[in-house]
């Protein structure tokens, strides 16, 4: 059985101590809890961007950080695409060469920008191609971010309290189309939210976290939702 | 498969061994030159204290002078709520790039009791404020000023004002929060100013030679002694001496900064 | 150098030969020592903002001393270092035919020197603003890590390190100093603030008076135009 992710790590910084173990399907995970949990320096540790203390972490069974081997793959080479919570895009580039930006799989301009509209298109933001990230509001903005972390064509999406700068509006309108999108394109996904809410709309999985460690996992059923094209369909099996 | 490493560390390793290579060949080097000069300047230490004395007494009352009006101006320039203080910012600034011959020309309009204004002044004075030490002050005071206006401004707009907020609050005077709330916690980068004030009231050339006039054990300072001397064998005494007071205003000044805190 | 403008122009302008020449020095001078200037202080500046190797101090201050020492000593060392014999004048001779001391591109060179720690210090000041996580997100979508520089960071920073640019660019046109030492007083070599300490001793207060005031014209423009590009600055 291949798993999208795992996840064993420990990191000491300052007082604070985590030490998590953790495995997700495809479909989309959600790590849930306070804020001080531990949540966001779990996904900097799997992009990548910090190095555990000890443990290894795998991306789609391929292994990415083993510190008993001190392997540490680099964030470029992980394959994975990102969201964060208030978008970080470029603000000197358009909305379409931030997309395109994140294109891996296809190398000229032209392509980029074709696979960069695709996207674009399916997260519902292709009027704002040409427009620059400065003049969007919170929710357009977060569209295209999504976009952005899907264009590359990983093989694991992290998205770190993607909604939680917005009002509370925007907030439901883009739960159901971050669940749709990511679903229909059958990327994993792994999604950091404190919003109880938020985590059963958009999550196949729940996995809760409190002061460093994980205190449990659960399946969200979704009766209504979209079939997914991936292989396991909401994570089902892994009771 | 490639080599990963957290974000604190950006450069590899090799680009960390040639910085390292590079640093230890600038030391060997300094330390040998600073050697042949030291030994130069004990043979020529006569002939070079008298600039190096009219040195210090232009720099250090300079230094200050700039340092107690550029963080006055840079107070007002940051807390102040009024029209055109960028441009006045900007007019303050330009000292930095400025010829030092054109603040030399203009300061001579201003001070030299030839000119009208400069006969004003100088009655008005009472003294006469060019081709003596004064002359040679108002000349790096004037190249040492920008530095210290601007620091002062960035540093105090960077303080929180939640926190003198706080001490108002406290019933705290405005005139008590500003110095012992804000200047404090802007004393790094006002420090920073201060640094770079002095070092360049110590290299100021070009307005001081046409201020100060360039007399010989009067106003002529290690920085205009050092274009004389060029042919003598005191020059490297000279060089030793300028150098390590460019260091030392570099550095020592900018660690009064951040040693208290 | 006198040909950046044709001369039927200068005469409709009205611009006496006396203003333009040294302003023309001025200007091809500058503009040559600051595309150098740009092109090696921003790459340092970067490589202050995000290196963490030793001896970035002792490198920083060592940079910054053309600040702090008196323009006579850096044109000094200069001119000692491409005027006197040894391997340095021999390069200059074998690239150009000539020693580079009292000629024009020897203005250049001391130009460079005093203006490189401004643009070091803006370029530091301002990628070190960049907040990270911009770079972090590019690299979690894959960019290399020599493309960051230029599609992200530099971008990003772009006003400042203008800034940067800019103000060496005015440093340059004002240096007085090290090119007075470096250029002797060859007529082709006489830039702007040379020509007016020439005027003040020499020449009639008219002209004096009118060299002054185009040189604060200019510098007022620059500095304007650095005030206006932003906050993030070194001092």
């Amino acid at each position: 059985m291949t798993s999208a992710l795992s996840v064993k790590a420990t990191r000491h910084i300052g007082e604070f101590d985590l030490d998590v173990a953790f495995t997700v399907e495809s479909g989309i995970s959600v790590l849930f809890g306070p804020s001080g949990a531990g949540k966001s320096l779990t996904l900097a540790l799997i992009a990548g961007l910090l190095r555990p203390d000890t443990g290894a972490i795998t991306i789609n069974d391929q292994v990415v950080t083993d510190c008993a081997r001190r392997l540490y793959v680099s964030t470029q080479d992980r394959r994975i695409g990102m969201v964060f919570q208030d978008g970080l895009l470029l603000p000197h580039r358009t909305v379409l060469d931030n997309v395109a930006l994140a294109v891996r799989q296809a190398s000229g301009r032209r392509a980029r920008r074709a696979i960069a509209r695709s996207w674009l298109e399916q997260v519902g933001a292709e009027a704002l191609a040409e427009r620059r990230p400065g003049s969007l509001s919170g929710g357009q903005r977060q569209r295209v971010a999504l976009a952005r972390g899907l264009a590359g064509d990983p093989a694991l999406v992290l998205l770190d309290e993607p909604l939680s700068a917005l009002d509370v509006a925007v907030r439901r309108e883009l739960r159901a189309l971050i669940r749709d999108v990511i679903i229909s394109s059958g990327i994993p996904a792994v999604l950091v939210t404190h919003d109880i809410d938020e985590a059963e709309e958009i999550g196949d999985v729940v996995i809760g976290y409190d002061e460093g460690r994980v205190t449990g996992q659960r399946i969200v059923e979704h009766p209504r939702g979209p079939e997914p094209q991936g292989d396991a369909p909401e994570g089902a099996e892994t009771s | 498969m490639m080599r990963g490493r957290d974000l604190a560390q950006p450069l590899d390793g090799r680009c960390r061994v040639l910085a390292l290579a590079g640093t230890a060949l600038a030391g060997v080097g300094l330390g040998y030159g600073a050697a042949h000069f030291f030994s130069d300047s004990i043979a020529y230490w006569g002939v070079v204290s008298v600039p190096f004395f009219i040195t210090l007494r232009v720099v250090i009352p300079a230094t200050l002078i700039a340092g107690v009006t550029g963080i006055a101006s840079g107070y007002i320039l940051a807390k102040g709520r009024f029209p055109g203080r960028d441009l006045l910012e900007t007019i303050g600034s330009l000292p930095i790039i400025l010829p030092p011959t054109v603040i030399g020309f203009y300061l001579l309009e201003v001070l030299s009791p030839g000119s009208e204004v400069g006969g004003l002044v100088t009655r008005v004075v009472g003294h006469v404020l060019v081709y003596n030490v004064a002359g040679c002050i108002i000349a790096a005071t004037v190249a040492a000023f920008p530095f210290c206006m601007r620091a002062a401004r960035s540093a105090i707009e960077g303080v929180d004002p939640s926190l003198e907020q706080a001490a108002r609050a406290m019933g705290i005077p405005n005139w008590r929060v500003a110095l012992q709330v804000t200047l404090p916690l802007a004393r790094r980068g006002i420090a920073s100013g201060l640094t770079i004030g002095c070092a360049r009231a110590l290299g100021e050339y070009g307005a001081t030679l046409m201020v100060g006039g360039d007399i010989n054990g009067k106003t002529r300072t290690l920085s205009l002694a050092i274009l004389d001397s060029f042919t003598t064998p005191e020059r490297n005494a000279m060089l030793l001496i300028l150098v390590l007071l460019a260091i030392m205003a570099m550095t020592g000044v900018g660690l009064l900064g951040q040693t208290r805190s | 150098m006198t040909g950046l403008i044709p001369h039927s122009w200068l005469n409709w302008l009205r611009i006496p030969p006396w203003v333009w020449n040294p302003l023309s020095v001025s200007l091809h001078a500058a503009l040559e020592a600051t595309v150098v200037v740009a092109v090696l202080g921003i790459a340092l500046g970067y490589a202050l903002a995000k290196g963490r190797f030793p001896g970035r101090g002792a490198i920083e201050t060592v940079f910054s001393l053309p600040m702090a020492l008196p323009p006579t000593v850096v044109g000094y060392y200069l001119l000692t270092r491409m005027g006197g014999p040894g391997p340095i004048r021999n390069f200059e001779v074998h690239l150009f035919g000539h020693p580079l001391t009292f000629t024009f591109t020897g203005i250049v060179i001391a130009q460079i020197v005093e203006s490189f720690p401004y643009c070091v210090r803006f370029s530091r000041a301002a990628i070190s603003a960049v907040d990270p996580r911009f770079e972090q997100a590019a690299r979690a979508m894959g960019m290399s890590r020599w493309k960051i520089p230029f599609l992200v960071t530099l971008p990003l920073a772009r006003r400042g390190v203008v800034a940067g640019v800019a103000m060496a660019f005015g440093r340059a046109m004002g240096d007085f100093g090290a090119t007075m030492i470096v250029s002797g007083s060859v007529p082709m070599a006489t830039t702007m603030p040379i020509a007016l300490y020439n005027a003040v001793l020499f020449g009639t207060h008219q002209q004096a008076m009118v060299l002054a005031l185009v040189q604060v014209v200019v510098s007022l423009a620059i500095l304007l135009g650095v005030s206006r590009l932003g906050k993030v600055r070194p001092w």
